[in-house]
């Protein structure tokens, strides 16, 4: 069984290559200059530029958090640059005009930007570095009223929007890397849903990180306005570089009275190799707010980064809305996450569910951290939770770390939680059945994430299948 | 608090010059003087401290509590207090051994129950053996425990040499009577039990007055190879009283460590009970039952640590909170990476019956093994509408239906208590409490 476990964790990481193209980064450094400099180049209104320098004033005066059980080298926040984009001779007419060494980048990621080759009816944001350099059906969405566009494009037309709703849910004094990303955010992706609208197709950004040396802040804001409903979609990789890359985004999300928005994310930065050097700090701050009847679902698989630290939350806000909360973490080699969700309770007959699956293999450390907190006003609140560890290998580690804070007597609360190794015995049925020990271990395993996959659309569902077992390569021993 | 660290080190000062104390000892107590100097005392922002703010205890100027010159008589004791007369029983009133008070015949031979402060005499190397060797204290969190070490001065001594199986519960009673008001006292109980003995001890904190005090009690446990200890404490403080107490074990190979904590008193309480199950094969089982009212504060810390293969843990902690009463629960199972076949399993239960009552609980688990199996659950709620109106069903009142299910809640995890006189006097309180 060893054997088969062990190569099942030792596949390599796929996306590791590098763009060789020529690209725009200013230099290293941050300063109240940085920040105008970003904001002069994105050419923002006055009312951004005042926001980020409050973001960057807070954040200078806070410090670091380190509560989080995972353990990295500090991150010298001087010698990172903030900027980076493709350079580009003019501004873009239309997709076709890209730079074709971009579209081959996004072709070998299998993202391709030709609308017509399409994953049939999905619209795409490719964000590279620090800037978007396409959005695909575009016009389609827009005879539904549907706006997907960059978060720089977004500020230049509908700055009103972006006024109203930027930092409603996670204000720039939030927390150290949020405040830091309100600073210097350069780019990211900005969605809209008028009343009423179901949005036709699945929204989706691909981060890609290519240039050495920067860090990636890019910034997502979801408004999904009363009554509508969108699906959106996020991945992301980056090359294989031995240094460490700072990647520090904010996702908020709006869902106001009866709208439903599920955000679903496949986390598949490089990880570094297998002593640890190289690999992305994963350190992101994604929340949403639920007014009344609204719902917000997050389902995440992570299985890149040398470190993730985040926690996608819900503040259900409105009376009888709903938080989801779907995640499968996996940590192979040295990879640390210390990932889970909030749910905050404040309105009445208010719902949330958490199935959370963690996985550690090699040497790697998973913490599941949860917090689910009623306040006095939630009446009726109702609470599950259901995490699990599995662990394979006996140099990793499974923590749980759940906070459970009732101050209404009306809540009901559930929290269950179970750590397990793979069984030897369902290893063995499975190989008396004629399956090799590989193939016995990744059918355990995809059978203990199912909860999971079964929320993601089915172009994700099958791409984290994959993606699970390139990661635990080898793992198994 | 530097006030109560400068009394500490005044105190430590004043005791190295009136006392010919050992070198291990003075060395000891002069560490959790620095540990307290170094750390000083936590606030909420202390992971451990997250959810109960020390600040009434530690704002609180509080002096050494004085003797008691009017001591409490037995019959003021049955009336606070749960004093079987056939368990072998040590009474401290205000901190000190009451001798009178207390009645320890009829022990099979070689088993020592006494005061601390005479085992200092009489048993000195199994004291330096084990004083001081169980409950850790250098870091902020137990900045109590630290103070405990440093102001120690009296408390219970209990040894059981091997292979003896000591057939009553031995009783450590706490009383503080309205002598001790504006006082702390610093127990500090040393339990050590032999390869394959078998005792119960039980601890109790009672007051036979309502002022305001602080019980800062801290016991150690050896329990030796193959030996089973069972440990229970009732704290029933007063409704003004502050009470801290830290309960740690060492489980050798093979042995058993049997807790139940119930908790009715103090108007702010904290209780650590950590076991370290250091030899392979031990296991521990840690119960309790809190149940509170008024604006009561009751913090229980479990700690477990699976340090060797094939150890057990099993652990229930139920509550039941009324009025504005705020419970916290935290357990903590460490798995270590040699703790290959642990078995472990949690679980924490509250009823809240106030739309004031408040819970925050935190079933933890940190696993560096990978061949073991380790569960928690935690729940929260308010008593089942079906299953009162099933009772209104069979023609109980509404009201009755209520008492009969929460004290069914509560009665489900005091039986697990095998000491059966201690069983019946526990379901009585919780009936007591519960139906009027």
């Amino acid at each position: 069984m060893s054997s088969a476990i062990d190569a099942l964790v030792a596949r390599e990481y796929q996306y590791g290559f590098t763009t060789d193209i020529e690209s725009d980064t200013i230099p290293p450094g941050l300063s109240e200059d940085t920040v105008r400099l970003i904001s002069a180049k994105k050419e923002e209104p006055a009312f951004l530029l005042e926001w980020r320098l409050k973001a960057f004033r807070r954040w200078q005066q806070m410090t670091e958090p380190h509560w989080p059980n995972v353990s990295y080298t500090p991150i010298d926040y001087q010698a990172t640059s903030y900027y980076s984009s493709p350079r580009t001779k003019k501004p873009l007419g239309s997709l076709d005009e890209l730079d074709p060494k971009i579209k081959e980048t996004y072709d070998k990621l299998g993202i391709p930007l030709h609308e017509q080759k399409l994953l049939a009816g999905v619209a795409v944001d490719a964000v590279f570095d620090s800037v978007s350099v396409g959005t695909t059906y575009k016009e389609e969405l827009k005879k539904h009223g549907v706006i997907f566009c960059s978060f720089g494009e977004a500020v230049r037309e509908h700055p009103e929007l972006i006024e109203r709703y930027l930092g409603s849910v996670v204000p720039y004094s939030d927390n150290f890397f949020a405040a830091l990303n309100s600073a210097v955010f350069s780019d990211g992706s900005f969605v809209y849903i008028p009343k009423g609208v179901r949005c036709p197709m699945e929204l989706s950004t691909y981060f890609r990180i290519n240039a050495a040396d920067t860090g990636q802040f890019e910034r997502t804001l979801i408004v999904a306005d009363e009554g509508a409903y969108v699906s959106y979609l996020e991945g992301c990789t980056a090359p294989k570089r031995s240094t460490n890359q700072l990647h520090a985004a904010v996702v908020e999300i709006v869902a106001l009275d009866r709208a439903t928005v599920k955000y679903s994310t496949v986390q598949n930065w490089y990880a570094g190799d297998e002593e640890g050097r190289g690999g992305i700090y994963n350190f992101v701050t994604k929340r949403g707010k639920a007014m009344t009847d609204a719902k917000i679902s997050w389902t995440q698989v992570e299985t890149g980064s040398a470190i993730t630290w985040k926690y996608p939350s819900v503040i259900l806000q409105g009376d009888n809305a709903t938080g989801e909360f779907y995640s499968v973490a996996v940590v192979n080699n040295r990879q640390q996450a210390d990932t889970g969700t909030k749910m905050i309770h404040i309105g009445r007959n208010t719902k949330s569910n958490i199935v959370s699956k963690g996985i550690s293999a090699g040497k790697g450390q998973n913490s599941y951290r949860g917090q689910v907190k009623v306040l006095p006003k939630a009446e009726g609140a109702r609470n599950y939770t259901q995490c699990d560890s599995m662990l394979i290998g006996n140099a990793c580690g499974a923590h749980t770390f759940p906070y459970i804070e009732a101050q209404n007597n009306t809540a009901i609360i559930e929290h269950e939680a179970s750590t397990s190794k793979i069984g030897e015995d369902q290893i063995f049925y499975l190989k008396q059945r004629g399956l090799s020990a590989e193939h016995a271990v990744s059918m355990i395993v995809s059978g203990f994430c199912r909860e999971v996959f079964k929320e993601l659309p089915m172009e994700f569902a099958l791409e984290a299948q994959q993606l699970l077992g390139i990661s635990l390569e080898g793992s198994v021993g | 608090m530097s006030t109560t660290e400068a009394r500490v080190s005044s105190f430590l000062r004043h005791w190295e010059a009136s006392t010919e104390a050992p070198a291990w000892l003075r060395d000891l107590k002069s560490r959790a003087v620095a540990s307290v100097e170094a750390h000083g005392f936590p606030t909420t922002k202390n992971e451990d401290w997250h959810f109960t703010s020390p600040a009434p205890i530690t704002e609180a100027a509080f002096d050494p509590m004085r003797a008691s010159t009017t001591a409490p008589t037995a019959a003021d004791l049955a009336a606070v207090a749960f004093v079987p007369d056939a368990w072998p029983t040590l009474v401290f009133v205000n901190g000190r051994h009451a001798p009178h008070l207390s009645r320890v015949r009829g022990l099979p031979d070689g088993v020592r129950v006494m005061s601390l402060a005479s085992a200092w005499h009489e048993e000195p190397t199994l004291v330096e053996r084990h004083l001081g060797r169980h409950a850790r204290f250098e870091e902020q969190a137990l900045a109590f425990t630290a103070l405990n070490t440093a102001w120690m001065q009296d408390g219970a001594f209990v040894s059981v040499p091997a292979n003896v199986t000591v057939a009553e519960p031995i009783h450590l009673l706490f009383v503080t009577d309205a002598q001790g008001a504006g006082g702390m006292a610093h127990p500090r109980n040393l339990l050590v039990v032999g390869t394959h003995a078998r005792v119960t001890v039980v601890e109790q904190y009672v007051t036979t007055s309502d002022s305001g005090y602080l019980t800062n009690s801290v016991t150690e446990a050896a329990v030796g190879d193959g030996a089973t200890l069972t440990h229970h404490k009732l704290q029933r403080e007063g409704r003004q009283a502050f009470h801290v107490g830290h309960i740690e074990a060492t489980l050798g190979r093979d042995s058993h460590y049997v807790s139940f904590a119930f908790s009715t008193g103090a108007a702010l309480a904290r209780s650590n009970i950590y076991t370290a199950l250091a030899g392979e094969g031990c296991g521990a089982t840690l119960n309790g039952l809190y149940m509170l009212g008024g604006s009561q504060v009751s913090d229980h810390q479990t700690r477990i640590e699976h340090a060797q293969p094939n150890c057990y843990s099993r652990e229930h902690y139920k509550g039941v909170l009324d009025d504005a009463s705020h419970g916290v629960f935290n357990g903590k199972v460490y798995v270590h990476a040699i703790a290959q076949k642990t078995d472990g399993k949690q679980t924490n239960n509250t009823l809240l019956l106030s739309p004031d009552a408040r819970i925050d609980t935190k079933p933890q688990l940190e696993i560096f093994a990978d061949d073991v199996k380790c569960t928690h659950g935690a729940t929260v709620g308010q008593l089942d509408d079906r299953m009162a109106f099933y009772l209104k069903s069979r023609g109980i009142g509404a009201a009755a239906a209520r008492q009969l299910l929460t004290y069914a809640f509560a009665a489900d995890v005091i039986e697990t208590i095998e000491l059966e006189p201690l069983r019946v006097e526990l379901e009585r309180l919780a009936l007591e409490r519960f139906v009027a």
